[in-house]
C-alpha cells in the first residue's frame, strides 16, 4: 500500500499515541485523511507541508468561522502561512478531541481568538471575533453601537485587572466556569 | 503585556534574558564548574523566575547548534510579568535530554557539587504541575554522572497554578558519548538521586500530551526521556534487588501498554460512533444529545436484559420442567386449537403466554436442576436487582453531570460565554452553520436588548389572565385524557368478559391505541395553547415539557389503576376456581376409586387440568401489548409525519401554489425534547413490567436497536437543522432528573403489588406462598446456617432499624449544611475576585 513514507511506522504510531489524546484508530484515520490532501509526488516525501488552502477544503473545517485562525495557530512553518505538516495536523486534532484536558483546550482557544497574536484579547480581537461569529452577510452583522455595547459588557465581566484586555488567566477563569466549553 | 508566541525558532536569547531562569546546563566542553549558572542563579533567580516562557531559554552557551534544535522545539513566549507569580517551586525545571549522555564524560566533581546544591534547592521546590512534573534531572553521579538540569521555561500557557513550564532543552542531541554507568560504584544517595531523576522523566513522559508544545518538540523530548529512562532504569536495581526491580519495571511497562491498548479497544467498541458524529456535524450537539442518550439507554437495557435472560429465563428453560409436564406450563385444552394462530400469538396468548416469556410459566419448585438453582429466589432477586441497578446508574450519571457542569450556574459571565463558547465546533455542514450564525446573532441582539432596557409589560393583567386561561385549558385536557383512558380500560374489561372473539380488532386493542393516540395529539394541543401565554421560548419549552410529562404520567397511572381493578377481579375469580378445583379433584378421585379400588391413579394430561387465573401474567401481557403499540405508533408517526411529509413537500412543490418548502408544511425539524420524553416513558414502562414479564428487557433492547437505525436514517433524510439552536448541556441533567422521577414512580406500583397482593396459587415461582417476599424468609431459614437467621432477625428488629434511619437523616442534614456553607464561601470568594484591582 504505497511506499513506506506514506504509511505510519509502528514506533511513530505508538509515540503519537503517547503524545496526543487520540486513539490508534483516530491517528490512522487522520493519516488517511491527511494523505488524501497530498499530491502524488508529495506522498513520498516525509514531513510535507500542506498549504492552508488545501487544509481548508476539509469538510469539518469548511464551515468553521475560525478556520484560518486554527490553521495559523497550529502551523509550525517559519513563514507563518498556515501550512500544516502531519504532526501539526495531529496536534490540531488532539487539542480538539474529546479527551483533551481543559487546559489544553483553553490554551489553544485563547491563541485562536487572539487575532493579532499579541498574547491578549483586546478590543480589536473581540470585534473580529464577534464578526466571525455573526457571519459574513450584512444582515446578520451587529451594528457598531451594538458591537461596542457587547464588547464593553464582555470586558466588564471578564477583565479582572481592568487593563482593557483579557489575558490568558482571565480567559481560563471565565471558560472554566462555563458548562458548555468542555463539550 | 504582550506575549510573543511564535512557533518558529524562537529567539534564544540565551544568555540574556535569563534572569528568571535557572538552568543548569550541562557543561560540555565549556561548562565546567566555572561556568555554572550558579552565577546566574546567584540572584535566586530561581525563586523569582516566572515560569512564563520567554525566559525559557536555556542557556546553552555552549552549543549553539544544538540550541538551534532546541529553539525549534520550543515555542517561547516571553513572559511578561503580567502579574505572574512565579512559584519557587516551579523553578525547578527539569530538563535534560540526551545531553545527559554526553555529559557524562565531562562530569567532574564540581558539577557534582553544583548539582548537589542545585538539588537541595530543587528539593525545596515542588513541582506541581499540571502537566507533569517539573522535572529535574538528576544526574547520575559517578563516572558517568552527568548532571543536567536545565530549566527551560517555556511557558506556553498560564495555568491557574501557573505551572506551565516546560523544560526544554535539549539542545543537545545526542552525542554519543556514551559512558557506561557503573551501578556498583554508585553510592546510595546517588542512587536515590538517580531514581528520582528517572521518576521525573517518567512523569514528564506521561504528562507530555497535555503540553501545548508543537509535535516536533514533544517528539524529541519524548525520545530523549525514553532513552534516559531506559538507560538508567536498569542501573537502578542493584544487587539482589536487581532482578526484582527489573521485573517490576518490565511489568509496569507492559501494564501501561496494556492499558493503552485497552483504551483503544474500548473506544473502538462504542457502537454507532460514526453515525452519531455525522449527525452531530449536520445538526449540532442538541440533536446528537438525543442519540447519545438513546445509546446510553441501550447500554442499560443490555445489562437488564443480561440479568433477566441469564438468571431467570435460561435456567428455567434449561433446568426447569419442560413444556407440557405440569399444568401451568401447558396450554389448556380449551385454547389448544387456537394456540398457534398468528393473531393469538401477536396478542401474546397461546404458546407465547405459556413460555418463559411470562411470569406464569415459572415453577415454584425451590431448587431446580443438578445445580440446585434456587429459581424463585433468583426471580425475586433479579427483579429487585434490576431496579437497584437502574437507580445506581441514573444517580451516578447525575452526580457526574453535576460535577462537570461547573461550580453552580451563575449568570455572571453571560456575555463572555456567549462570545467564547457559542460556536459548536462539531458542525460541519454549511446549512447548519448558517443557522447557527443566525441564532448566535439573534441571541447577541436579544441579550444586548435585555441588558439595555428592562422589559415593560404593556398589559400585565391581560397576560396574566391569558396564562391562567391557558393553564386551565391544559388541566381540562389532562383530566379529559385521564377519564378517557379509564373509560376505555373498563370497556375492554367488559369485552374480555364477553369473550374476545366477538369484537373487532379495534375494540380489542382499544386501550393501547387510545393511549398512543393521546400521546401523539395532546402535545400538539398543548403547543397551540401555549401560544396564548407569550413566554420566552426557553420558558415555554419548559412548560411544554412539564405538561407532556404530566400527560404521560396521568395516562400511565390511570392505566395502572384500571389494571388494579382487573387484578382484583381475577383474585375474586381465583377463589371461585379454587373451590371448583377441589370439587373436581374430589370427583376424580371418587370416580377412580369407584371403578376399581386397586386401580392406579388416573393420570390426567396437564392440558385438561382446570387452571386458576393468573393475574401476574395478565399484567405482564398488558404491559407488553402497551409497549408494542407504543413502538408501532412512534414508528408510524415517524414515517408519516416526517418521511411522507418530506416526500410530499419535495415533489408537490413543483406544482403547488405557494412555496411548500418555506411555507406551511416545509420539512420537519427533529423534536429533541419530544423524543427524549418518549424514550424516558418507554423506559418507565419497562421498569414497571419487567417483574411480571421477563421478556420485556429483551423486547426493549430489540426496539432500541431498531429505533437507533430508523431514527438515524430519518433524521439525516427528512429533517432540517433547527432554526433556534439550543445548547445540549443545560438539558442533560434535566433529562436525568426526569428519568429518576420516572424510575421512582414506576417502581412504586410494582413494589406495591409485590408487597400487598398474594401471588396466584396456580402459576409463577411464588405460588403457594402468602406473600412474594416470603421466599427470602424461606431461603434464610433453609439455606443459611442457623446463626445467620438469628443475626438477621436481630438486625431487622425495629429497635435497631430506627436508630439507623435516624443516623442517616442526621448525616443528610449535616452534608447539606456543609454544602450550603461551601456555596456561601464560594460566593464570598467570587465577590472578592471582582473587587480586586
Amino acid at each position: 500500500m504505497g511506499t513506506t513514507a506514506s504509511q505510519l511506522g509502528k514506533d511513530l504510531l505508538s509515540e503519537y499515541q503517547e503524545l496526543t489524546f487520540l486513539t490508534k484508530q483516530e491517528i490512522l484515520l487522520a493519516h488517511k485523511r491527511f494523505t488524501e490532501l497530498l499530491t502524488k509526488d508529495e506522498k513520498d516525501l516525509p514531513n510535507t507541508r500542506v498549504p492552508m488552502e488545501k487544509i481548508l477544503t476539509l469538510p469539518e473545517l469548511k464551515s468553521n468561522p475560525f478556520r484560518k485562525r486554527i490553521c495559523l495557530v497550529f502551523s509550525t512553518s517559519e513563514q507563518k502561512d498556515g501550512s500544516l505538516t502531519f504532526e501539526d495536523f495531529l496536534d490540531l486534532l488532539s487539542a480538539f478531541s474529546d479527551s483533551a484536558t481543559l487546559e489544553i483546550k483553553s490554551h489553544y482557544a485563547f491563541r485562536i481568538f487572539d487575532f493579532d497574536d499579541d498574547g491578549t484579547l483586546d478590543c480589536g480581537d473581540l470585534e473580529k471575533l464577534v464578526n466571525c461569529l455573526t457571519g459574513e452577510t450584512d444582515d446578520t452583522r451587529l451594528t457598531p453601537e451594538e458591537m461596542r455595547q457587547l464588547i464593553s459588557n464582555i470586558l466588564e465581566e471578564s477583565d479582572i485587572d481592568k487593563d482593557g484586555t483579557v489575558n490568558l488567566s482571565e480567559f481560563q477563569h471565565v471558560i472554566s466556569r462555563s458548562p458548555d466549553f468542555v463539550r | 503585556h504582550s506575549i510573543n508566541v511564535s512557533f518558529s525558532t524562537v529567539e534564544e536569547n540565551e544568555d540574556s534574558t535569563f534572569h528568571k531562569e535557572h538552568e543548569r546546563e550541562r557543561p560540555r566542553g565549556k561548562r565546567r564548574n566555572g561556568e555554572r549558572e550558579k552565577k546566574k542563579r546567584g540572584n535566586g533567580r530561581r525563586k523569582g523566575a516566572s515560569k512564563e516562557a520567554g525566559e525559557g531559554e536555556e542557556e546553552m552557551q555552549v552549543r549553539p547548534e544544538k540550541r538551534e534544535r532546541g529553539k525549534r522545539r520550543r515555542a517561547k513566549n516571553d513572559q511578561e510579568a503580567k502579574g505572574r507569580e512565579r512559584d519557587e517551586e516551579e523553578q525547578t525545571k527539569i530538563k535534560s535530554a540526551k545531553t545527559t549522555k554526553t555529559r557524562k564524560k565531562e562530569k567532574s566533581r564540581k558539577t557534582e557539587e553544583e548539582e548537589g546544591e542545585g538539588e537541595s534547592e530543587e528539593r525545596n521546590t515542588k513541582r506541581k504541575k499540571k502537566h507533569g512534573s517539573a522535572k529535574k534531572e538528576e544526574k547520575e553521579e559517578d563516572g558517568g554522572k552527568r548532571t543536567v538540569k536545565e530549566k527551560a521555561q517555556d511557558v506556553k500557557k498560564k495555568k491557574h497554578k501557573k505551572t506551565s513550564e516546560e523544560s526544554s532543552e535539549d539542545n543537545e542531541e545526542e552525542d554519543n558519548e556514551e559512558k557506561e554507568v557503573r551501578p556498583e560504584s554508585l553510592s546510595p544517595e546517588e542512587l536515590e538521586k538517580l531514581k528520582e531523576a528517572v521518576d521525573e522523566r517518567k512523569k514528564l513522559i506521561q504528562g507530555l500530551r497535555g503540553k501545548p508544545w508543537p509535535m516536533k518538540k514533544k517528539l524529541v523530548t519524548l525520545r530523549e526521556s525514553q532513552e534516559f529512562v531506559e538507560k538508567y532504569e536498569g542501573a537502578l536495581g542493584k544487587g539482589k534487588g536487581r532482578k526484582l526491580y527489573a521485573y517490576k519495571v518490565m511489568m509496569t511497562k507492559k501494564w501501561m501498554k496494556f492499558q493503552r491498548d485497552f483504551e483503544n479497544f474500548k473506544t473502538a467498541c462504542i457502537p454507532w460512533e460514526m453515525k452519531i458524529k455525522e449527525i452531530e456535524s449536520h445538526f449540532g450537539s442538541s440533536v446528537a444529545s438525543y442519540f447519545i442518550f438513546l445509546r446510553w439507554m441501550y447500554g442499560i437495557n443490555m445489562i437488564l436484559f443480561g440479568l433477566t435472560f441469564g438468571l431467570v429465563m435460561v435456567p428455567e428453560a434449561l433446568m426447569g420442567r419442560p413444556y407440557g409436564s405440569i399444568p401451568r406450563k401447558t396450554v389448556p385444552r380449551a385454547e389448544e386449537a387456537s394456540a398457534m394462530d398468528f393473531a393469538v400469538l401477536w396478542d401474546w396468548g397461546g404458546y407465547a403466554q405459556y413460555s418463559v416469556l411470562f411470569y406464569g410459566y415459572y415453577n415454584s419448585q425451590r431448587a431446580i436442576g443438578w445445580l440446585k438453582f434456587r429459581m424463585p429466589l433468583s426471580y425475586f432477586l433479579v427483579g429487585v436487582g434490576t431496579v437497584a441497578y437502574s437507580y445506581m446508574v441514573v444517580i451516578r450519571t447525575m452526580a457526574r453531570n453535576a460535577n462537570e457542569s461547573g461550580v453552580g450556574d451563575d449568570n455572571s459571565f453571560n456575555f463572555s460565554w456567549k462570545m467564547f463558547t457559542s460556536w459548536d465546533y462539531l458542525i460541519g455542514n454549511p446549512e447548519t452553520a448558517d443557522n447557527k450564525f443566525a441564532s448566535i446573532t439573534t441571541s447577541f441582539k436579544e441579550a444586548i436588548l435585555e441588558e439595555q432596557e428592562s422589559r415593560k409589560d404593556d398589559n400585565i393583567h391581560l397576560t396574566r389572565f391569558l396564562r391562567v386561561l391557558a393553564n386551565f385549558l391544559v388541566l381540562c385536557c389532562l383530566a379529559g385524557s385521564g377519564y378517557l383512558i379509564y373509560f376505555v380500560v373498563r370497556r375492554s374489561q367488559k369485552f374480555a368478559l364477553d369473550g374476545l372473539e366477538n369484537h373487532t380488532w379495534w375494540e380489542r386493542n382499544e386501550v393501547n391505541m387510545v393511549m398512543s393516540l393521546l400521546g401523539m395529539f395532546c402535545p400538539m394541543l398543548f403547543d397551540v395553547i401555549s401560544t396564548l401565554e407569550n413566554y420566552h421560548p426557553r420558558v415555554a419549552l419548559q412548560w411544554q415539557l412539564g405538561r407532556i410529562f404530566a400527560l404521560f404520567l396521568g395516562n400511565l397511572y390511570t392505566f395502572i389503576i384500571a389494571l388494579m381493578d382487573e387484578i382484583n377481579l381475577k383474585r375474586e375469580e381465583e377463589k371461585i376456581i379454587k373451590f371448583n378445583i377441589t370439587m373436581w379433584e374430589a370427583s376424580l378421585y371418587n370416580s377412580t376409586v369407584s371403578e376399581n379400588s386397586t386401580a392406579p391413579p388416573v393420570t390426567i394430561h396437564p392440558a385438561d387440568v382446570p387452571r386458576g387465573p393468573c393475574w401476574e401474567t395478565m399484567v405482564g401481557q398488558e404491559f407488553v401489548r402497551l409497549i408494542i403499540s407504543d413502538t408501532m405508533t412512534t414508528y408510524i408517526t415517524l414515517l408519516i409525519g416526517d418521511f411522507l411529509r418530506a416526500v410530499l413537500v419535495r415533489f408537490l412543490n413543483y406544482c403547488w401554489c405557494w412555496d411548500l418548502e418555506a411555507g406551511f408544511p416545509s420539512y420537519s425539524e427533529f423534536d429533541v425534547s419530544g423524543n427524549v420524553l418518549g424514550l424516558i416513558f418507554n423506559q418507565g414502562m419497562i421498569w414497571m413490567g419487567a417483574f411480571y414479564a421477563p421478556c420485556l428487557p429483551a423486547l426493549n433492547v430489540l426496539r432500541l436497536h431498531v429505533s437507533m437505525y430508523l431514527q438515524c436514517w430519518a433524521v439525516m433524510c427528512c429533517n432540517v437543522p433547527q432554526e433556534r439552536v439550543f445548547k445540549a448541556s443545560g438539558s442533560n441533567n434535566f433529562y436525568m432528573a426526569m428519568l429518576l422521577v420516572i424510575l421512582f414512580l414506576s417502581t412504586l406500583p410494582a413494589i406495591y403489588t409485590i408487597v400487598t397482593i398474594p401471588p396466584s396459587f396456580d402459576c409463577g415461582p411464588f405460588s403457594g406462598k402468602k406473600r412474594m417476599f416470603d421466599v427470602i424468609h424461606e431461603t434464610l431459614e433453609s439455606d443459611f446456617p442457623a446463626w445467620f437467621s438469628k443475626v438477621f432477625s436481630y438486625a431487622s428488629n425495629p429497635g435497631l432499624v430506627l436508630p439507623f434511619i435516624l443516623l442517616m437523616v442526621l448525616a443528610i442534614y449535616y452534608l447539606q449544611s456543609t454544602s450550603k456553607s461551601y456555596k456561601e464561601a464560594n460566593v464570598e470568594l467570587k465577590k472578592k475576585l471582582q473587587t480586586v484591582k
